[in-house]
């Protein structure tokens, strides 16, 4: 990739993996904005990693293992207070299969 | 001081624009604990100069008036009972709204959030009440702390308490503004990239950035989860050793705090320390930085000289690779974190499409994030789903982490021979509201300060000296850094820069 440049077809799918629902105009502009950051950021192709293993976190950590033992778990009716739709004590969404398949 | 730009200000001028100094934390503990005033008399006027200057500053989003009353009630009668209160007794903080509390809503200054109210108390909440602090409010950000001008807020943007037409810097904005203005005695912000130092710096105050790990992350709405750290914005030092004394500690619920022991940060404080070698990275001197901020950092690194430091030249040459590496990792963990908003369990759903009755499950998701999420979120989501999509991984995302090792071991070299690193916080002081329309432009304020969160180490930000623009006067931070888990060193080495300059350490004078 010797230049950042960044098709409309590009940013589209992009917004899509996103799950944003983008306008043509916001598409236009984001392909012009994500093409400068992408171009300081390209930067970083000048320095020599070879052999350096990628560092995720700062510190190597390892996994630490709770005792198995049984907490009181947040009250249902207390969760649901921030839920947009309920039906009962249960989340409402959309449908998720079509009644076709 | 033998420079003549910053003269001391002569606190009998009632035309100076600097306010007297204000009381810290500890000394509003220290006399309400010895019932020399009271907690209800400390969060009364707090109360009431945050209704004369909120409506200007636009700081808090929302003020627990009655509750924090009530609570300042309760720990005087605790004090005339004669039972313990803690070591921040009555000392109202301010709290950034990405951190989750019980008490109101928790929004990150976003509209995805806007009545989200959280079903439990992050574990700095936990332990600041259990430190007998009361929580006055939660504080503006740029929206999921993403932003170094804390412009960017669903409900519009913070003004900085020196000059209200520039920005507080971000994204704990609000934070730093209601320390900056006495509208709190300190607060808690987060910091990613510089989103504590870089607001204390342009505010004035003292922002301390916990090395990775030192502070539960538990309750903290994530961005960037590598690179997050909740700290304190204060007024002193004294208070940034409290405040971190009360908050650390390793947390069952954040599987990445550090297993180290809680710590009174106090004491010793005043002790000097050990070795004081004083490194500065030529790369940090920049000519692109304002020539005040140049100024301010040169008169720090006089002051240490005679207070008999060694200055030692470091090499830091990847600190202009420290933006780029920061612009895929945190964007890279942003988009995985914010997936979670997805307009089902909780926070804004999209409305049916008219006509429709419902739509799809994707059309909801994408729907109701292109609805809540602001403009510069979804850049940042648009960007870390770009470095993180098939064919791009490894050429960002595998690479900006390999280049992250390189900065940690260039700071792990520089720190054999220097105990501190001095530099500036900011290149500039406070910039005017709008002045980095560009994306950017905006990103470029925190090249000083990423490479702290990439390399997981701490930092403090102190209040260095004053700059006159357009009629006003504006503070300009000092930045030093130390290895992880040195805050103790940390402290006690800008502990002497405010011996010195006490001058600096001052809230700002409302016009």
């Amino acid at each position: 990739m010797s230049s950042e440049s960044l098709s409309f077809e590009a940013v589209a799918h992009v917004a899509r993996l996103a799950r944003l629902e983008l306008s043509k105009e916001q598409i236009e502009a984001l392909r012009t904005q994500l093409e400068g950051v992408l171009e300081h950021v390209a930067k970083i192709k000048s320095v020599n990693i070879d052999g350096i293993e990628p560092m995720a976190y700062p510190f190597e950590t390892t996994n630490r293992l709770a005792e198995d033992e049984i907490a009181p778990p947040m009250p249902i009716e207390h969760l649901l207070l921030n839920a947009p739709a309920t039906e009962g004590r249960f989340l409402a969404v959309p449908k998720v299969l079509a009644e076709s398949e | 001081m033998s420079d003549n730009a910053t003269p001391p200000p002569a606190a009998n001028d009632p035309h100076h624009p600097h306010a007297p100094h204000a009381p810290d934390a500890t000394a509003i503990r220290d006399a309400v604990r010895s019932r020399s005033t009271s907690a209800e008399a400390i969060v009364a006027a707090h109360l009431r100069r945050i209704d004369t200057a909120n409506p200007t500053l636009n700081a808090f989003h929302e003020v627990f008036r009655d509750e924090s009353l009530a609570r300042a009630r309760d720990i005087d009668e605790r004090i005339e009972r004669g039972s313990e209160v803690g070591p921040l007794a009555g000392v109202p903080i301010a709290i950034k709204d990405n951190i989750a509390t019980q008490l109101g809503r928790t929004t990150c200054s976003s509209r995805i959030l806007e009545n989200y109210r959280s079903p439990f108390d992050a574990t700095v909440i936990e332990r600041l009440l259990a430190a007998g602090a009361i929580i006055v409010g939660k504080t503006n950000l740029d929206e999921f702390a993403m932003g170094s001008s804390t412009e960017h807020c669903a409900w519009g943007a913070v003004k900085n308490p020196w000059d209200p037409a520039r920005v507080p810097g971000g994204s704990s904005g609000g934070s730093a503004a209601a320390v900056a203005a006495n509208l709190a005695a300190a607060a808690l912000g987060s910091d990613t990239g510089g989103s504590i130092r870089q607001p204390a710096a342009l505010c004035g105050c003292v922002g301390l950035k916990p090395t990775y790990g030192r502070v539960s992350r538990y309750g903290l709405v994530a961005f960037g989860s590598s690179l997050d750290q909740i700290g304190p914005l204060t007024r002193s030092v004294r208070d940034a050793a409290l405040m971190l004394g009360a908050i650390t500690g390793i947390d069952p619920r954040d599987s990445t705090s550090a297993d180290k022991p809680t710590e009174d940060f106090c004491a010793g404080l005043d002790d000097a320390p050990r070795s004081l070698r004083i490194g500065v990275p030529s790369a940090y001197m920049s000519s692109a930085n304002d020539p005040d901020v140049n100024r301010v950092v040169e008169e720090a690194i006089d002051l240490y000289r005679r207070h008999g430091a060694t200055i030692v030249p470091v090499e830091l040459p990847l600190t202009d690779h420290g933006i780029s590496i920061y612009y895929v990792i945190a964007p890279a963990e942003a988009c995985s974190n914010l997936a979670r908003f997805d307009g089902i369990r909780y926070g804004h759903r999209a409305a049916p499409r008219a006509g429709q009755d419902q739509g799809s499950l994707f059309d909801l998701y994408a729907r109701s994030r292109a609805e809540g999420f602001g403009a510069e979120v979804q850049r940042r989501i648009m960007l870390g789903t770009y470095v993180l999509s098939s064919g791009y991984y490894d050429a960002y995302y595998g690479r900006a982490l390999r280049v992250r090792r390189l900065v940690k071991n260039e700071f792990d070299t520089a720190f054999e021979s220097c105990d501190v690193i001095l530099g500036p916080t900011s290149p500039t002081p406070a910039f005017l509201a709008g002045a980095n329309s560009d994306p950017l432009a905006m990103y470029l304020c925190d090249v000083y300060t990423v490479n702290t969160n990439i390399a997981g180490i701490c930092g403090i930000s102190l209040p260095g000296g004053f700059v006159e623009r357009d009629g006003r006067t504006l503070p300009i931070g000092v930045q030093l850094q130390a290895p992880a888990f040195e805050e103790r060193r940390l402290l006690r080495i800008a502990r002497i820069f405010e011996r010195e300059r006490s001058d600096c350490f001052r809230v700002a004078a409302m016009a």
